[in-house]
């Protein structure tokens, strides 16, 4: 029989390793560590289609990550998609005639907002709002275009 | 032949009718379970730390094998990127709760099966009831807290040293990329959504199996055969009802 006290040491000793393991797994397994962007700032755009985007996709500017999509609404008067994004703090300078789109990582990867910097003096504060922007392009749109092309050109032929 | 029938129907309704009457006894001892704290950490000594080798051993094969299996099938669609999100959601939502709940049931549940059937049988809790000690609250009810205590705790070492082997196979030995194993992980598995839903399965699971565990100690026959059978019972009960519960569960947390 172990002692009693080396006993509640080994004890205590298996609770913490148990307590850290669901801790490792909270920060370096799960998003617990990039969801603290509670002090970023918000800006908004619209989109005509934001096809596969989801809440928690990345803002991306030149490939890099700066923030997350907040919130996907939808405006029933001009009917088109609202996103809020939450950029981190640390990304203040964005222009304020920046282009939003929306493209795909990889062919059938998910769907991200990349943001193209514009050449403004003045920088996006806020809440404010992104005017340019491009709608995600869709699979089946770009398939059927295509098909549709290859059809009308061959009747000319 | 029909009345077989009813015996067998009785039998399992006065079984599920005692454990329950048997439970809310236990649980009436919660509060001597507090006062008596030094018992409970003994019972977690017998029942979590001596399970932490074979969990440890087991999970980190686990997660060796997702990594391999999750690698060969991904890199048909060169996808072998997302091997970090195939070997972390699988552990943490399934895997992990349910495998070491039922390495908990064969390595813990058995042995509480047999030490309570055992003082049954030599008659030490007629000898406890004798002295106005119910053994309830002092025998059972620590064990049982201290399972309580234990599986979410197993549980979670489990399926962190499964993504470590994961991730052993799949960067160390296979060549995925360091970087997008982890990132990929962590943009899918969502804290709320996996995690903690993985550690309230955990949590039931670990109430059922020593729930089981220690009433079928209770309930033994007290004769050798009886202790043999109640242990086999235990093993066999409460793996069946982890893998049935893991099912209902996860049609309610993952609609």
């Amino acid at each position: 029989m172990v002692q009693s006290k080396v006993i509640e040491t080994i004890v205590g000793l298996f609770i913490a390793i148990g307590l850290t393991a669901i801790v490792i797994l909270a920060l370096k397994v799960s998003n617990m560590t990039t969801l603290n962007s509670a002090d970023g700032y918000e800006i908004r755009a619209r989109f005509e289609n934001i096809g596969g985007l989801k809440v928690r996709s990345p803002v991306k500017m030149a490939g890099v990550l700066i923030g997350r999509v907040a919130e996907i609404g939808f405006d029933d008067e001009t009917y088109e998609a609202v996103t809020v994004m939450k950029i981190n703090p640390e990304f203040r300078k964005i222009p304020e005639d920046t282009t939003a789109s929306i493209y795909t990582a990889g062919l059938l990867g998910e769907q991200y907002i990349s943001l193209e910097p514009g050449g403004a003096e003045e920088y996006l504060a806020d809440g404010a709002e992104i005017e340019i922007t491009q709608s995600a392009v869709v699979l089946e749109q770009v398939i059927g275009q295509v098909l549709y092309d290859k059809a009308s050109g061959k009747d000319e032929e | 032949m029909l009345r077989a029938l009813g015996r067998k129907g009785l039998s399992a309704f006065s079984w599920l009718g005692r454990s329950w009457i048997f439970i809310i006894y236990v649980l009436l001892g919660t509060f001597g379970v507090i006062r008596r704290w030094r018992d409970l950490i003994k019972q977690i000594y017998s029942v979590g730390v001596l399970s932490f080798v074979i969990i440890i051993v087991s999970g980190f094969f686990v997660g060796m094998v997702l990594g391999l299996q999750g690698y060969n099938t991904l890199v048909d669609f060169g996808a072998e990127e997302s091997l970090g999100v195939v070997v972390a959601l699988s552990l943490v939502r399934e895997l992990g709760p349910v495998v070491s709940a039922l390495l908990f049931a064969g390595r813990a549940g058995s042995a509480l099966t047999a030490e309570i059937g055992l003082m049954k049988s030599t008659e030490q809790l007629s000898a406890m009831e004798m002295m106005a000690v119910d053994p309830l609250r002092r025998i059972v009810a620590p064990r049982f807290y201290a399972g309580i205590i234990s599986m979410p705790l197993l549980a979670g070492i489990f399926s962190m040293v499964g993504v470590y082997g994961g991730y052993f196979v799949g960067v160390g030995l296979l060549g995925v990329d360091d970087g997008a194993f982890w990132s990929q992980m962590q943009s899918a598995v969502d804290f709320h959504e996996d995690i903690m839903n993985g550690i309230i399965k955990s949590i039931v699971f670990g109430i059922v199996v020593t729930w089981i565990a220690v009433f079928e100690g209770y309930d033994t026959v007290p004769t050798s055969e009886g202790i043999s059978r109640a242990t086999t019972r235990t093993v066999v009960t409460s793996s069946l009802a982890v893998l049935g519960l893991d099912f209902v569960l996860t049609a309610i947390m993952f609609k």
